[in-house]
């Protein structure tokens, strides 16, 4: 049995790594797959609640809601990389510094 | 004649803007069959038809309102949102009966006369005057703190338009100072109703807005709440008065918060300039009164000294500032501080001849002050400028101009047998009872009022007549001579024969003064504080 | 005491009021000018009506016995308010006693001749201003005014009158706008006589709240104030900050005497006067001579209960009235101005009739009231006349020789003069000797000097009436050749009027001779005004004269007018060239005196500019737009928006990743503070 610290740690350290590339990458589509990163790390950590709550008693929450989750992350990309392919027919860039039009 | 009877203040409140709107969904549906929409001209008939309409039901409420009876009348309930006490309640008094009256008498005069002033977006001129009678009649006769607050805050958007569209050279900068310098008081005011809506509920265990229980009912209102005087520092009545106080301060205007009038007197049109004067400055008095008052007795007894110092200056400071301006409406907007300056006063005697002079000046100085706009707006439509070394010798080609410029002057300072009178003599002499030292140095203002109304009387329409567009001046048309005979009518009514107004005013003054005190001892009897300075009142 | 109700005294006020509303709607809705037919007949008519409806009821005053000699009529009430002790109900309500009596004869009688007059004078067509009708509207709604102001049965209403008869001066003073100093003129006659209002309205308010913490009901009328007086003799006031406690019937006393100042152009007030003779001629007789002026004795001698227990109080009045007595005659002296002359005489014969009433004199300043609106009206009617006839001169260096060219006008001036300077048997003699004496027997201090100021002024206003008299009319016409042909008496209009007052001025007198000389001549009750009167007035306390001292007095007051005539003969008539070369050796003197010792021009100084400099610098640039509107509100404004340029703003980078950051940063905090 992989202790629950183990799993939670690692979704913890790829959360984090996830953040960090969101607000550190200039790359749209790096941004992008940090984000998806980032809600991987939280599906790992569904799925280990559910692991170690399982042993109660038949509950699937956890599974569902990771389910949940992949189906939005795939919703998501489809529309960022809409957003992404806009980008760089307007900008010819896909430098996330480029599009700051909307600041004061 | 029952129905009728019944719903009366619902019907004035509500028929301006029905007829706007009205007006604004024919036109609309005219629109879409095809047709060009409704033109001006039956706007602006229709709107004046309308408010014509309003001043007689107006007259039908004056005469229906009993004189013996204190308390509220014509009262109307409706459940609004009952969960959190919120209702349409409705009702006039001595007090708001003259005011309401003064509004539909004025609004009429104030249409006819901008007949030909107005030019262009007329439709939407008539559709927000209209709008604005509605929610200034509202404000006088809501008897519910959320839906007066509601029509108080309403009030500022057709106004902020008016000024805005219609306005002179600087429209924009005084309609944004105009309705962000309201707003800064009404928000904080509104803080006030807030905690007092919870202090209710803490006392009472229901929520409720209304200010005082209607006639069939026996839930307690926010009167009855007994807000304290010492305890948490936002609770108390001294800080709540004076988040009241600031908002209404804002509205009269007192010194120093009075520097939006200048302002939005001068750029507005000649019409929105009337209302202001004549309605909406009115809106601060009338709120003191109503509400600042009875809420918290403690702490306006407690604090009238400094109302009164405030009220005093803003006479002498009104009266000297208003003595070196240049341009006309600039002067008349600074007489206005000094005129509501005497309300003040009057309101803060808290005796009964104080109050009622209070009132009726405030009839009065709807009345005068709204003549003086009209006739400078009639000099600028003919010349297009406001400034006294513009003019010179105009009585000798408008004589009869020069003739209702000089009543109306003589009103403003207070000749007797004129309304201003009556006012001046009651809060002089109500005041001077309880305050001797204040009322005097307020008398001063009698003569400064003298001085500065007639050097600029002389100064425009005496001496030779240099400039030569003066002697081609147009005197009055027929349509302007009614207007003007139309408001002289009430000035020398009201000071010949104040009788009928006095009479309705007195027992709901009385009655609130009686409360005021009452209450007050009551409260500081619970609190130990103040009970020396009831002690020494007459 | 009975009550005497009727319907007439209504009527007195009344029918000049609508005159002047008639006229006012004329003068608005007709296009050409009324026919002067329609005008004369409205305007003198409505005055001569009120003129026999006083004398009616003079009649049927009379007819009742001493002690309840009043008439009284109510109409409403005016102003009410309050309810029980503290209640205020000022009623529009009418009172004729022998005190409104004699005023109203005299505002109605002298005002209707000055009407006729005004027929004659006011042929003004040729002025860019001109307004027959619109100057009989005008003096009908002053008459409506002084009659409200006599009539009135309570101070409230008495200040309606006060207050109008300053509005019709206005109107009346700056009669002819197109010059733009008669228009100032006018504006500072109403100002300075709203300082007055001021005091008087004080007064009002300290006699009510008086009454308030007396305990009695409180009340605004003459009657009931006289009644409950007894309850605030003795109350005491003090000032704020500093000690002494002040008798409140003083306090009072000196409240409305402030107005009376201003009313009656008495130090310090006095100085719209001189320059409401801007007006025309009839406007100077009427208002500034024979009634408005004359409001503030009548005030006093209403009050009189008041003031003879007010003994500070009728000290400074007769004091008062007695150096503006001197002050103004000193200033006469010198003038040149017809009207000017007599302006100052008017000044200092009002300050008689006060030197009398602070003395407690009241029927000897009543008297003298009397006699002075005739001869003074006599007087500038006669200087209009003069003025018709040299074309609008006014100066009287440039007149003389008068005599022969217009001598109706001559003989009635002089008869005048002769009257003002007090020779017997004329009025002013007998007027002027029942004011000396009343000084010479008073409880004031300093009184015998208020005796001797009173007799040197009696010499110095024969002298410089004399002065008058001579350089207009005797010696060498000193007019320019065009003028000297063209000098004829005026219309009969302007002419026959003077007559009549003459008659009065010479025969007036025989009112009020002293009871002595009645005794002498065997006619029982010859001081008829006197005892007309004297009910109502508080009975002096006043030092007894023997008959051989009033005989001493009477004859110093006629050797001071002789006295006076004697040097202005010698002055004007035996040497002339003597005034030019004394007032060129007392040069600075003479000057002082020409300048009316600069008093404008100190106040000008000391008040107006200062005051007018202050509030526009201090009070408009530097407080309101300045620190109000510039630092608080604009200040506000601006202040913001430098939060929010210079710092607020960078917070939109425009970078959706900063936000992110934000956003993160914010989570973890929330996080930590409720993980805790």
């Amino acid at each position: 049995m992989v202790p629950l610290d183990h799993v939670i740690g690692l979704s913890a350290i790829l959360f984090t790594i996830g953040t960090i590339g969101v607000v550190t990458r200039r790359n749209v589509i790096v941004i992008l797959m940090s984000i998806e990163l980032m809600l991987n790390a939280v599906n790992l950590a569904f799925v280990g609640f559910n692991r170690m709550s399982a042993s109660a008693g038949g509950q699937v929450d956890g599974h569902i809601f990771v389910l949940m989750v992949i189906t939005v992350a795939a919703a998501e990309v489809a529309v960022g990389l809409g957003i992404v392919i806009s980008m760089f027919r307007n900008r010819d860039s896909i430098n996330v510094e480029d599009v700051s039009l909307l600041k004061w | 004649m029952g129905f009728f009877d019944q719903y009366l203040l619902t019907i004035l409140t509500f028929l301006p803007l029905g007829t706007a709107l009205g007006l604004f969904g024919s036109g609309a549906l005219a629109l879409a069959m095809g047709r060009s929409g409704l033109p001006p001209a039956l706007w602006r008939a229709v709107g004046l038809s309308s408010a014509g309409l309003n001043f007689l039901l107006s007259l039908r409420l004056f005469a229906a309102f009993d004189p013996t009876v204190t308390g509220m009348q014509m009262v109307e309930y409706g459940a609004w949102i009952p969960e959190y006490g919120i209702n349409y309640y409705v009702g006039v008094d001595g007090i708001s009966l003259l005011l309401v009256l003064l509004t539909t008498f004025l609004m009429p005069i104030v249409l006819l006369s901008s007949w030909t002033d107005i030019s262009r977006s007329i439709k939407s001129y008539i559709f927000f005057m209209l709008f604005l009678e509605t929610g200034m009649i509202g404000t006088f006769v809501a008897l519910n703190v959320f839906q007066f607050y509601v029509f108080w805050e309403v009030m500022l958007i057709p106004m902020y338009f008016i000024i805005g569209i219609w306005g002179g050279p600087r429209r924009i900068y005084a309609a944004v100072k105009f309705f962000l310098f309201t707003m800064v008081g009404s928000l904080l005011m509104l803080v006030a109703i807030l905690v007092i809506y919870y202090l209710s509920l803490e006392q009472t265990g229901t929520l409720n807005f209304d200010l005082l229980a209607p006639p069939w009912s026996e839930v307690p209102a926010l009167l009855d709440t007994v807000i304290p005087v010492e305890g948490v520092w936002w609770q108390t009545q001294y800080w709540l008065f004076a988040a009241f106080a600031l908002a209404f301060a804002i509205k009269v205007p007192m010194v120093p918060l009075h520097t939006w009038l200048p302002d939005a007197h001068v750029e507005a049109p000649t019409a929105g300039s009337v209302v202001l004067a004549g309605v909406l400055l009115k809106m601060g008095t009338y709120g003191f009164l109503r509400f600042a008052l009875p809420l918290f007795p403690v702490a306006a007894i407690d604090l009238t000294p400094w109302f009164l110092g405030l009220s005093v200056t803003g006479i002498i400071y009104g009266s000297l500032v208003a003595m070196i301006q240049a341009d006309i409406k600039k002067l008349v907007a600074y007489s206005s501080v000094a005129h509501l300056g005497f309300v003040m006063l009057g309101i803060f005697a808290l005796n009964v001849q104080g109050m009622n002079g209070a009132v009726l000046q405030m009839v009065n100085h709807g009345l005068s002050t709204g003549a003086l706009f009209l006739l400078v707006g009639m000099l600028y439509e003919r010349r297009h400028t406001r400034l006294i070394e513009n003019f010179g010798g105009v009585a000798r080609p408008m004589p009869v101009f020069a003739c209702f410029f000089g009543i109306v002057t003589m009103s403003s300072i207070g000749l007797p047998m004129l309304n201003g009178f009556v006012g001046e003599f009651l809060i002089l002499l109500g005041t001077f009872l309880v305050y001797p030292g204040w009322a005097a140095l307020a008398t001063s203002g009698v003569v400064l009022a003298a001085a500065y109304m007639l050097w600029m009387f002389r100064r425009v329409m005496f001496g030779p007549v240099d400039i030569e567009e003066n002697r081609k001046l147009i005197d009055l048309n027929p349509r302007e001579r009614l207007v003007l005979v139309a408001i002289v009518i009430p000035i020398i009514w009201i000071g010949v024969y104040p009788e009928p107004f006095l009479r309705r005013i007195e027992p709901s003054v009385s009655q609130l003064v009686e409360d005021v005190r009452s209450r007050a001892e009551d409260q500081a009897a619970i609190a130990l504080v103040g009970a020396d300075v009831l002690e020494e009142r007459p | 005491m009975v009550n005497q109700q009727t319907e007439l005294l209504r009527w007195i006020p009344l029918l000049p009021l609508i005159a002047a509303a008639v006229h006012g709607v004329m003068i608005g809705l007709m296009r050409r000018s009324a026919p002067r037919w329609v005008v004369i007949a409205l305007s003198c008519g409505s005055v001569l009506l009120s003129f026999a409806l006083s004398c009616v009821a003079f009649v049927e005053l009379t007819a009742l016995p001493a002690e309840s000699r009043f008439l009284v009529d109510t109409l409403y009430t005016w102003i009410g308010a309050g309810i029980g002790e503290t209640r205020l109900a000022a009623d529009l309500a009418f009172r004729l006693d022998p005190l409104s009596a004699v005023m109203i004869l005299v505002v109605t009688g002298v005002g209707s001749l000055i009407h006729l007059y005004s027929i004659g004078y006011m042929d003004d067509d040729h002025r860019e201003d001109k307004g027959f009708q619109r100057f009989f509207c005008f003096l009908n709604l002053f008459t409506f005014s002084m009659l409200m102001l006599v009539l009135g049965d309570n101070l409230a209403l008495m200040f309606v009158g006060w207050e109008g008869v300053g509005l019709c001066s206005y109107l009346l003073i700056g009669f002819w706008y197109s010059d733009r100093f008669n228009a100032y003129c006018g504006s500072k006659a109403f100002i300075v006589n709203r300082i007055g209002d001021f005091g008087f309205l004080i007064g009002i308010f300290l006699l009510f709240r008086a009454f308030v913490e007396a305990g009695v009901p409180a009340t605004l009328s003459f009657s009931e104030i006289e009644r409950s007086f007894d309850a605030i003799r003795e109350l005491t006031l003090a000032a704020p900050f500093w000690g002494p406690e002040w008798r409140l019937v003083n306090v009072v006393g000196l409240c409305f005497f402030v107005g009376a100042c201003g009313k009656s152009a008495q130090i310090p007030l006095y100085v719209w006067l001189p320059d409401a003779m801007a007006g025309p001629t009839p406007v100077s007789a009427l208002i500034h001579a024979a009634t408005m002026v004359t409001a503030g004795v009548y005030m006093v001698c209403r009050l009189s209960f008041l003031y003879a227990d007010a003994e500070l109080a009728s000290a400074v009045v007769a004091w008062t009235g007695a150096l503006t007595a001197l002050f103004a005659a000193s200033i006469a002296i010198t003038q040149t101005d017809i009207k000017k002359v007599l302006a100052y005489s008017t000044v200092s014969q009002l300050g008689y009739m006060f030197l009398a009433a602070g003395c407690g004199g009241y029927t000897g300043a009543m008297f003298h009231l009397v006699t002075h609106a005739f001869f003074k009206a006599l007087l500038f009617l006669g200087a209009g006349s003069v003025i018709l006839a040299m074309h609008h001169e006014q100066d009287i260096e440039k007149m003389g020789g008068l005599w022969r060219r217009i001598r109706q006008t001559g003989v009635v001036f002089l008869v005048g003069v002769i009257a003002i300077a007090g020779v017997p048997p004329f009025s002013g003699f007998f007027s002027k000797d029942e004011i000396l004496v009343a000084a010479f027997t008073a409880h004031v201090p300093g009184h015998l000097w208020l005796y001797g100021i009173g007799l040197a002024t009696a010499a110095i206003t024969s002298f410089y009436m004399f002065r008058l008299f001579f350089k207009t009319f005797l010696g060498e016409c000193r007019a320019p050749a065009h003028v000297r042909d063209r000098v004829h008496e005026p219309s009969n209009w302007v002419v026959k009027p003077l007559w009549a007052l003459a008659l009065l001025s010479l025969i007036g007198g025989m009112i009020g001779i002293p009871q002595v000389y009645g005794d002498s001549l065997h006619v029982e009750s010859s001081h008829s005004l006197n005892n007309f009167l004297s009910p109502l007035f508080p009975a002096g306390a006043a030092h007894h004269l023997s008959h051989s001292t009033e005989v001493q007095m009477a004859l110093a007051a006629v050797g001071m007018a002789a006295l006076g005539w004697l040097v202005a003969w010698f002055l004007y008539l035996r040497r002339p060239e003597l005034p030019a070369r004394m007032a060129h050796s007392l040069g600075g003197l003479y000057r002082m005196l020409l300048n009316k010792y600069w008093i404008d021009e100190v106040y000008d100084a000391l008040i107006v500019r200062p005051l007018v400099r202050f509030s526009d610098v201090m009070l408009f640039r530097v407080v309101d737009a300045g620190a109000i509107d510039g630092i608080a509100v604009n200040g506000t404004a601006r202040g913001i928006r430098a939060l929010a340029d210079h710092g607020l703003k960078y917070l939109q980078s425009g970078l959706a990743q900063g936000y992110v950051f934000l956003m993160i940063v914010g989570t973890v905090a929330i996080l930590g503070y409720l993980l805790r």
